[in-house]
């Protein structure tokens, strides 16, 4: 079996196909008419999957916003090829025209049509770089009429996410590293799981082709080197951008790349370790049937004195039934927002190792909401600056470039709360 | 940003516009005609049949302006198919850009060349697509790759005879990595359709340039390439591993589809590692990370991942054994990723787990999706039945939820908990009164089925079990079939063990059953237990509260080849459905069959060109259990083909009647080893292995006799045997072989025969300890085997055994353990352990030792029976060279528990009609004739128990 995806696109808005590429010919195009009436079936048995199957053809779809990014093939095709390569269109299409949605690609389809020529052919994704596509698919006819008109490079290079002849005034890159804390913390206060995902992003301002290599405190890369044993961090899974030399890193470690102009995610990392989660809830919800839902959270930060975790939020879930909210709390505000059943406590500025608290007090209606209503937990979002919770350091960043200019890498350390959920007893 | 179009989808609400459109686009402004392309495009797009406007927009073709040119040939890909000869028109253009000094006109050029599938153009397109393929800009080479593929799928033949395919191979080596990629993808692409035809042609040096390719072409050209690989079998372990080692790195890339066709490729060539190599556990210890990382990608890439590790804990539990609570269910995780996750959760667990995933079970059986919670409380079941330290727990946690009285809750519960008991039988009918106190709440058949099977079973110690059967007979015509089988029996059960109190109730049942029901299963079922209780009540006990087996751990496995094939298309659709990837073939198009190498390293990929699959039709997958027609065909098949050994081959037999099948039906079934699965269909395990046959009286003949390998050496003992003078009683046993040679018991050998002593079959063997080193702590365990022969008890080797010592044992067997048909049939896998080491081996037993002695049939009955046998169901056999008269055999057969119920004497030949019976209660009949002073026996068997012969031949 080959790498084939042999399939049309479709987008889809409300069962009415906005545009479409028919790439292999093998399905009827009258087959996606199928499509909705299938995915609303599934919908309302509860079943829904994300592979749909109409006799031979089936459908791989994805969502976005309002529309439906729907392949068709009737061959055993790379699935998860597919799936990759339809998130790809939401990424170069929201790049090209900013949001993706029925305007954009009614106001476009030119544009779109000649994108789609170019991510694929014959069900074989092409090049799907929008910073590259953008080289030479744009709607400025004009300019391609000039005799200059031509295949950059780069779409055929080994190097095909950068072209040359960039050109800064002021060489610098930007170095993000942020990492997000997911817990799952039982009713009774055990952590079920927790994990660290890291992700560091560049903002890359550098002229010609330059090569960079990126140094953490890895502790694999320390102990093959036999470097001091400053403090190191184990990092249980890493993933990088297409530009990263992979055999390099897997032979010895050296995160050596050219990178892509602009943004882009370098790399995100996995970290197993057990971590305390930052900001500790405990929460007593009684629910007294017919008549009340009382709520006490207490939110205790449990991270350095020295830093401060913004804009956290604190997401208690309350019954769909529940009205005359009251509130009180020892700092921040606390708002019901009804339409997501949920109490928002926000807290703009959170210090380390401070407690706080929120009470609430709902009534509940004498004749009671008799569909079952599920558990969803607390979730809190945050942010700490200055800080990661893995201890992972950029230890270096060197650029090298042949005109030989000197270039400055900044870098910002942020903690985020990622998915972090704590179940309830209610 | 870009400038938005106007807005030309509202500018077509009407038709009728057509012929201003013709106008424009006949125009001679250059903008006005882009214009009317555009709206011509537009009203493509949303689905307005344009088609009319054919010759006028192909009139447009020509232009320098690349946007312009870019929307007439998306208009020609749309409607050259069906305007064929309009088509035409534009080749000349084609061909013309095909040259184009501007690479992207060329490759634009030859891509929609490609793509207009119209027969006449294709012969246009050779010529162009030659020198785009030996373009000297890679963008145009690397569209040219693929165009073959498209010409391919159009006209294959066409492509051949240009020698296109060579051409396309060529490029496998060009210097750019997105043209290697895209002739690999081509080159797969058209494999696909040619299964035999070794067109990518891997060998070590292409499968180096893929390798080196891979480091840098796009992540698609990577994703192309790892899957080309894929289908690649090395030659030893050594290529493997250099394979892998070069594959590995890719684990690391942000794209997923990336990743899990890396994942591909690792998992197909680890089979060729040797389990004690480094590597091997290097290797093992870095898949676990990458997969658990596709766990934070999109949803949709996170089913389809965890679709795959459903396959790769299956094949590989151990890469991911610690990795539990990676699959603990989030609360916003979408409903199919939930279920998944729950699956594999069940997958793993283990001792050293099950607290936690006990506790997360209950957790989800409390949400509110139905489908979630069914599934979360069908997994406390399972683990159950799967972590045997677990079950108290998960029954008090199920009892739990029954207190809920959410409906579906206790339904679900009620079914896991029958599955419960038919794993550990008799240990926790405590709950039977929760249980029982939530009758009246079950409205699903699945759930009153499997209560009702649990009120039969246990009927002796439920007071009032007649009542609670009593009540749901009311409305016995209104249940459905499940409850209505389940009832029959559970009524049946009862009757068997209170049979004062419930005479009553059994009547009426099996009158429901076999007078009132039009379903013939139901009908079949009353009467044999009808009958069975008529006739011989003490067999009906034998048989309906026969001991059942016990249902085995993992219930839901993929069928291991086909688990094997979909290892091999990790990331594909089949391995989404987890069905075969030839479900995904249309019409007689050939499929490859993929299975993993073997670690020999010798492991050719095993081709079998499956046509007849039929169109759109998804293939049965293989399954698990030989299904009866199979048997029945092996039996009909072996019949008629005797060994060589036994001299002249038999007298031709006529075709076989159908009608013997009926009678084989019934038997054929016990055979068949019943695996446990969670719908309670009971019909075969209740009647108990073979014993339905003994209930007819007639000779069922339950042998799917698959004795294609003569049992060895049998026959020329018994020769010699024959030949002696004094004739002692008793049966003929073979002498000892050696089972286990010394070499493979690290010393220790082991000789034996089987023996039936005094009713009893006994396993007589010589252990012999040639180490340097005392041997203990013996033990024997067999493997499952088709007359379900056992152990009766330890193997007792009391005192050590010494360097150089002897020993002789014999270890009484009995046939009450689980039976699985063997092939041959009477083979035996043995596990012999002591203190060094546990050694496997194989060795067959005469069947004759499985002869019982009370199996002289009655004469009337024997006589009603051999002619009820239709003559067509007769084979015949000769035995050579055997000088005794009839009385000696048939005395010597005696020993054997060959039975001769009579003797007929016809011109000088004497007749010999026998009975034998097996452990299974199957009934064999026999004829033997014996002509004074020739030495050659013929022996008839009827129906088809061909297998006999050899029992007899032995026991001579």
């Amino acid at each position: 079996n080959a790498a084939s995806v042999l399939f049309l696109i479709y987008v889809v808005l409300a069962g009415q196909v906005l545009i479409c590429r028919n790439y292999k010919g093998d399905v009827d195009m009258a087959e996606i008419d199928h499509f909705m009436p299938l995915l609303m079936q599934h919908e309302e048995e509860g079943l829904v999957s994300p592979v749909i199957s109409h006799g031979s053809v089936h459908f791989l779809w994805i969502k976005h916003s309002n529309l439906y990014l729907v392949a068709t093939t009737n061959k055993n095709s790379n699935a998860s090829l597919v799936y990759s390569f339809l998130y790809k269109i939401v990424e170069v299409f929201t790049e090209y025209f900013k949001e993706l949605e029925e305007e954009s690609i009614q106001d476009n389809f030119v544009v779109v049509y000649e994108l789609l020529d170019e991510l694929m052919d014959f069900g074989f994704p092409q090049t799907t770089d929008s910073k590259i596509l953008q080289e030479y698919i744009t709607q400025e006819g004009a300019k391609l009429e000039v005799a200059k008109s031509k295949v950059p490079t780069t779409v055929t290079n080994a190097v095909s996410w950068r072209s040359e002849g960039i050109k800064y005034k002021k060489n610098e890159v930007f170095i993000d590293v942020i990492e997000s804390i997911n817990v799952l913390v039982n009713a009774n206060g055990s952590v079920m799981s927790s994990d660290i995902v890291g992700s560091i992003k560049l903002k890359t301002m550098l002229s010609g082709m330059p090569e960079l290599r990126l140094g953490l405190n890895d502790r694999v890369l320390f102990a093959l080197t036999g470097r001091d044993k400053g403090k190191t961090v184990v990092m249980e899974d890493v993933k990088f951008h297409q530009c990263v030399r992979l055999s390099r890193f897997e032979s010895d470690r050296t995160i050596s790349f050219i990178p892509p102009d602009g943004e882009s995610e370098l790399m995100s990392y996995r970290i197993n370790t057990h971590v305390k989660p930052l900001i500790w809830i405990e929460s007593v919800i009684e629910k007294f049937s017919h008549s009340r839902v009382e709520i006490m959270v207490k939110a205790k930060g449990q991270f350095k004195k020295q830093s401060v975790a913004n804009n956290v939020e604190v997401r208690v879930p309350v019954p769909s039934d529940a009205d005359s909210p009251k509130f009180k709390t020892s700092t921040g505000n606390a708002k019901y927002v009804p339409e997501k059943n949920l109490v928002v406590w926000t807290i703009k500025s959170f210090p380390g190792g401070k407690e706080f608290l929120m009470r609430a007090h709902f009534g509940l209606p004498s004749v009671e909401n008799d569909e079952a209503e599920g558990k969803p937990p607390i979730t809190v979002k945050f942010e700490i600056p200055y800080f990661t919770v893995s201890g992972i350091q950029v230890r270096y960043m060197k650029i090298i470039e042949k005109s030989g200019y000197q270039a400055l890498p900044w870098v910002r350390y942020i903690t985020q709360s990622g998915d972090y959920q704590l179940r309830t007893n209610v | 940003m870009l400038e938005p179009d106007p807005n030309y989808f509202s500018s077509f609400v009407c038709s009728g516009e057509i012929f201003e459109l013709k106008a424009e686009l006949n125009s001679d402004k250059k903008e006005k005609k882009k214009e009317a392309v555009k709206k011509v495009i537009a009203s493509m797009t949303v689905g307005k049949d344009v088609s009319a406007l054919f010759p006028d927009v192909v009139n447009c073709m020509q232009t320098d302006n690349l946007e312009l040119k870019k929307l007439v040939y998306l208009y020609l890909m749309n409607y050259a198919k069906s305007q064929p000869d309009m088509a035409i028109m534009a080749v000349n253009t084609f061909v013309k850009d095909c040259e184009d000094p501007n690479p992207l006109i060329r490759a634009l050029a030859v891509r929609t060349m490609g793509c207009i599938r119209v027969d006449k153009i294709t012969e246009y397109l050779c010529e162009p697509l030659r020198k785009c393929l030996k373009d000297e800009d890679p963008y145009v080479r690397k569209t040219a790759a693929v165009c073959v593929a498209k010409l391919h799928d159009i006209n294959a033949q066409l492509v051949e005879d240009q020698g296109f395919l060579d051409t396309l191979k060529d490029l496998i080596s060009d210097s750019n990595p997105m043209v290697v990629a895209n002739a690999v993808a081509a080159l797969s692409e058209i494999a696909e359709s040619h299964p035999n035809s070794n067109l990518m042609d891997l060998n070590p040096q292409t499968i180096n340039k893929l390798l080196t390719a891979l480091n840098e072409c796009t992540e698609w050209g990577q994703i192309f390439i790892l899957d080309c690989l894929a289908n690649y079998t090395p030659r030893d372990d050594r290529e493997s591993q250099s394979i892998c080692e070069r594959v590995t790195p890719r684990l690391s890339h942000a794209n997923s589809a990336v990743v899990l066709s890396a994942v591909k490729v690792l998992m197909k060539f680890m089979e060729m590692l040797p389990k004690d190599l480094d590597y091997y556990g290097t290797l093992l210890k870095k898949l676990a990370p990458p997969l658990v990382t596709l766990l934070s990608a999109e949803p949709e890439l996170q089913y389809v991942a965890l679709r795959n590790i459903n396959l790769i804990v299956q094949r590989r539990p151990e890469i991911l054994k610690h990795e539990m609570k990676v699959f603990f269910v989030k609360y916003n995780d979408p409903i199919y990723v939930k279920l998944e996750k729950l699956d594999i959760m069940i997958r793993l667990a283990s001792q050293a787990n099950i607290a936690q995933v006990l506790a997360e079970l209950k957790e989800y059986a409390t949400e509110v999706d139905v489908d979630f919670v069914r599934k979360a409380v069908r997994a406390i079941g399972r683990c159950a039945i799967k972590v045997e330290q677990s079950a108290e727990r998960c029954v008090s946690t199920l009892l739990d939820l029954i207190q809920t009285k959410v409906n579906y809750v206790v339904q679900e519960a009620i079914v896991v908990i029958k599955d419960i008991f038919r794993k550990y039988p008799n240990k926790y009918e405590s709950v039977i009164a929760t249980l029982c106190e939530n009758l009246d709440s079950l409205d699903e058949p699945e759930a009153r089925a499997a209560m009702i099977w649990i009120v039969g079973e246990y009927a002796e110690r439920i007071d009032n079990a007649d009542e609670l059967l009593e009540s749901f007979l009311e409305g016995f015509h209104d249940e459905s079939t499940q409850v209505q089988l389940q009832l029959l029996t559970a009524i049946v059960k009862l009757f068997l063990k209170k049979p004062t109190e419930t005479q009553e109730l059994v009547q009426q049942v099996l009158s429901l059953a076999t007078q009132d029901s039009d379903n013939p299963d139901l009908r079949d079922r009353g009467y044999i237990y009808w009958r069975l209780l008529s006739t011989d009540p003490v067999a009906a006990k034998e048989v309906v509260l026969a001991e059942k087996p016990l249902i085995s751990e993992e219930t839901d496995l993929i069928e291991p080849t086909l688990l094997e094939e979909l290892i091999c298309h990790i990331g594909t659709l089949a391995s989404v459905y987890h069905k075969p990837p030839s479900a995904f073939v249309e019409g007689s198009r050939g499929v490859q069959h993929k299975r993993l190498p073997g670690s020999t390293g010798l492991g050719e990929s095993l081709e079998s060109p499956d046509t007849g699959s039929a169109a759109g039709g998804s293939d049965a997958p293989p399954a698990v259990i030989p299904s009866q027609g199979d048997l029945l065909g092996d039996l009909l098949n072996l019949d008629l083909t005797p060994p060589a050994t036994t001299g002249p081959p038999p007298p031709p037999t006529s075709g076989m009647q159908l009608g013997a099948m009926d009678l084989l039906g019934g038997g054929l079934d016990s055979l068949v080893p019943h695996q446990s699965s969670s719908s309670p269909d009971y019909s075969p395990t209740e009647v108990g292995p073979g014993g339905m046959g003994a209930g007819f009286g007639a000779a069922p003949a339950a042998s799917p006799a698959s004795f294609s390998a003569p049992v060895s050496g049998g026959l020329d003992d018994l020769f010699d045997l024959g030949g002696g003078v004094g004739m002692p009683m008793g049966a003929y046993n073979p002498p000892k072989t050696v089972w286990l040679p010394a070499m493979k018991g690290k010393g220790l050998e082991i000789s034996g025969t089987f023996a039936r002593r005094a009713g009893i079959i006994q396993m007589e063997m010589t252990l012999i300890n040639k180490a340097m080193s005392v041997m203990t702590d013996f033990a024997i365990q067999f493997n499952r085997n088709s007359f379900g022969i056992a152990p009766a008890g330890p193997l007792q080797v009391l005192t050590p055994l010494s360097p150089n010592q002897t020993i002789e044992v014999a270890l009484p067997l009995n046939t009450v353990g689980p039976v699985m048909k063997m092939d041959p049939l009477n083979n035996l896998q043995v596990a012999v352990k002591n203190n060094i080491d546990v050694f496997y081996f194989s060795c067959q037993y005469p069947i004759s030792v499985l002869f019982v002695e009370d199996g002289k049939m009655e004469r009337q009955v024997f006589l009603a029976t051999w002619k009820d046998i239709p003559n067509d169901n007769e084979s015949q056999f000769q035995i050579k060279d055997c000088h005794l008269n009839s009385d000696a055999a048939s005395s010597k057969l005696q020993g054997s528990n060959i039975f001769t119920i009579a003797k007929r004497t016809v011109d000088g030949q004497d007749m010999l009609y026998q009975s034998m019976k097996l452990t299974n209660s199957i009934w064999v009949l026999a004829e033997l004739r014996v002509q004074a002073g020739n030495p050659t026996y013929t022996v008839s068997i009827p129906l088809l128990l061909h297998f006999k012969y050899f029992c007899i031949s032995f026991s001579l």
